[in-house]
């Protein structure tokens, strides 16, 4: 293959799950020049993940079906974006090479990552989060015959768990933090969207607790047995093979933010602001799903055939989808009533443990700490690898500290992808076509 | 599928591993092994957590190359090595 080292094209989406799918396929009967570049192997985001052993869903087929069947359309998988250098310009970086990719308008379905947060034990091998064991088993690791704890908070235990189980695992126990209330709250409310309830009740299972969070994991080398608590003073030890825990999903906002696109606070947590049409702050710029909020897939949907309609110029046919979105945002608000975090689990965590996994510094060595760049600068707390995607989420939670503003790379690239030559600073260079 | 003619064969640290396909460096590591990845600047193995290239836990060489194990589709001759990744 000849390697190039830029390309261009009239519409670049960046995630390949449901909004970007949904996006792709709105925008492309225009005819425009469409790319979508995913950092996984293929399509189909988090919830829509295929893997040897997890066909993808029929609506995800659909939909990549509609997406796919238009010659304009080109899916790029396994590739990451690396850096925004100039406006207009994306670097790229797969496992083979580094590139750069020009565009006149960019949709940003970025999705969500779960908020993991530090409790004794979380680095022992079996801990995974909860939307994390999802991920793994449905790449094919194997937990047949597992006995897996799952805890947190949120829809997604559910979905964990029967993914668990459909793999042969036996998931021992589903511990919900939300207390009853809270959650019949919920149930009451979810009338108002029936397919939503259908799913929870197929979801339910006896393991099920509320009011429930972990204390702590032990085992030697890797998981053994897990301890729960229930209430004030209620404990409960199991053993078990594998711990999965997640307390909910957080926007995956960091490209939106280094683009230069501005952030508003949306259920709580820090999303990209985008208008009733999925603009963001940025001319040409749209953000669509989980990135401007979590709130699911039907939202993401909307939003992403909103934001493909209107980049191309289908504003007409994105204004017809409003009332779908209201729908799906009230559903989204709901959700994040009934399972908001209580201040009592910010004591999950002990002084010896691990906050930022990376440079393993411990909670006591930034308890102290007056914020993320004191403590960055004290303890080496989100210096490494994640570059503070992980601790600075917790550290938010725990400490109420602002997360990292994002910096080029976004991630550790290779120095061949940093030596793509830039773009010249005049907007009317059009870089050469492969 | 079965038929293991099918399987692919990958080398994890020095050993011969043979997965099905499709399956990911992430899932192959726990097929062939203890299912870590890495070991941490305090001497701790680590796993895979988040499974969907956020944490890095779970970066390995693959082939010379520094990449998440995660979001690698496992191919036939791949070199793997745990532990290396910085």
């Amino acid at each position: 293959m000849t390697a190039f080292l830029s390309e261009s094209c009239d519409l670049l989406i960046v995630g390949a799950g449901p909004a970007g799918m949904a996006a792709a396929a709105a925008a492309a009967p225009s005819g425009a020049n469409i790319v979508i570049v995913d950092d996984n192997p293929s399509p189909g985001g988090q919830i829509w993940r295929s893997g040897p052993d997890a066909p993808r869903p029929v609506q995800a087929q659909q939909l990549c079906g509609a997406m796919t069947r238009h010659a304009n359309v080109r899916i790029l998988g396994g590739v990451r974006v690396a850096a925004a250098p100039a406006v207009g310009h994306l670097l790229l970086e797969s496992a083979e090479r580094g590139w750069l990719i020009r565009y006149a308008k960019l949709i940003l379905c970025t999705g969500a990552r779960e908020l993991l947060l530090p409790f004794p034990g979380w680095t022992l091998p079996g801990v995974t989060g909860a939307g994390g064991l999802q991920a793994l088993i449905k790449s094919g690791m194997p937990v047949a015959g597992e006995r897996i704890v799952i805890a947190g908070s949120g829809p997604l235990l559910f979905a964990a768990a029967s993914s668990a189980t459909k793999a042969g695992a036996r998931v021992v126990r589903i511990a919900e933090q939300a207390s009853l209330a809270a959650l019949a709250g919920f149930a009451t409310q979810l009338v108002r969207w029936p397919a939503k309830a259908a799913q929870a009740l197929a979801l339910y299972r006896p393991s099920y607790r509320w009011a429930s969070h972990v204390v702590s994991a032990t085992g030697d080398g890797k998981v053994e047995s897990v301890r729960l608590q229930r209430g004030q003073s209620s404990f409960e030890d199991i053993e078990c093979d594998r711990v999965a825990v997640g307390f909910g999903l957080r926007p995956n906002t960091e490209l939106g933010q280094l683009v230069g696109c501005r952030t508003a606070q949306v259920h709580g947590a820090q999303a990209l602001a985008v208008d009733g049409r999925q603009r963001t702050s940025l001319p040409g710029i749209y953000a669509a799903g989980e990135c401007t909020g979590v709130g699911g897939s039907e939202r993401a949907l909307v939003q992403g055939s909103m934001a493909g309609c209107d980049a191309v110029g289908l504003t007409i046919a994105a204004e017809a989808m409003r009332p779908d979105l209201v729908r799906w945002d009230a559903f989204a608000a709901q959700l994040h009533r009934s399972f908001a975090l209580p201040d009592h689990l910010r004591s999950l965590s002990r002084p010896d443990t691990l906050v930022c996994r990376c440079e393993d510094v411990p909670h006591g060595a930034l308890a102290s700490r007056n914020g993320w760049t004191d403590a960055k600068l004290h303890t080496r707390c989100g210096m490494g690898a994640c570059q503070g995607r992980i601790c600075g989420a917790a550290t938010q939670f725990l400490f109420g500290w602002s997360p990292p503003e994002p910096r080029p790379p976004l991630f550790p690239v290779r120095v061949s992808t940093l030596a793509v030559p830039m773009p010249s600073s005049s907007p009317t260079d059009r870089p050469h076509g492969h | 599928m079965n038929a293991s003619t099918d399987l692919l064969t990958l080398t994890i640290d020095g050993r011969q591993a043979r997965v099905r396909p499709g399956l990911s460096v992430a899932a192959a590591l726990r097929v062939a092994g203890d299912g870590t990845a890495r070991t941490s600047v305090t001497g701790m193995a680590r796993a895979p957590l988040c499974g969907m290239g956020i944490c890095q836990e779970c970066r390995v060489d693959i082939d010379g190359r520094r990449l998440l194990a995660c979001q690698t589709v496992c191919s036939d001759g791949m070199r793997v090595s745990t532990g290396a990744a910085r």
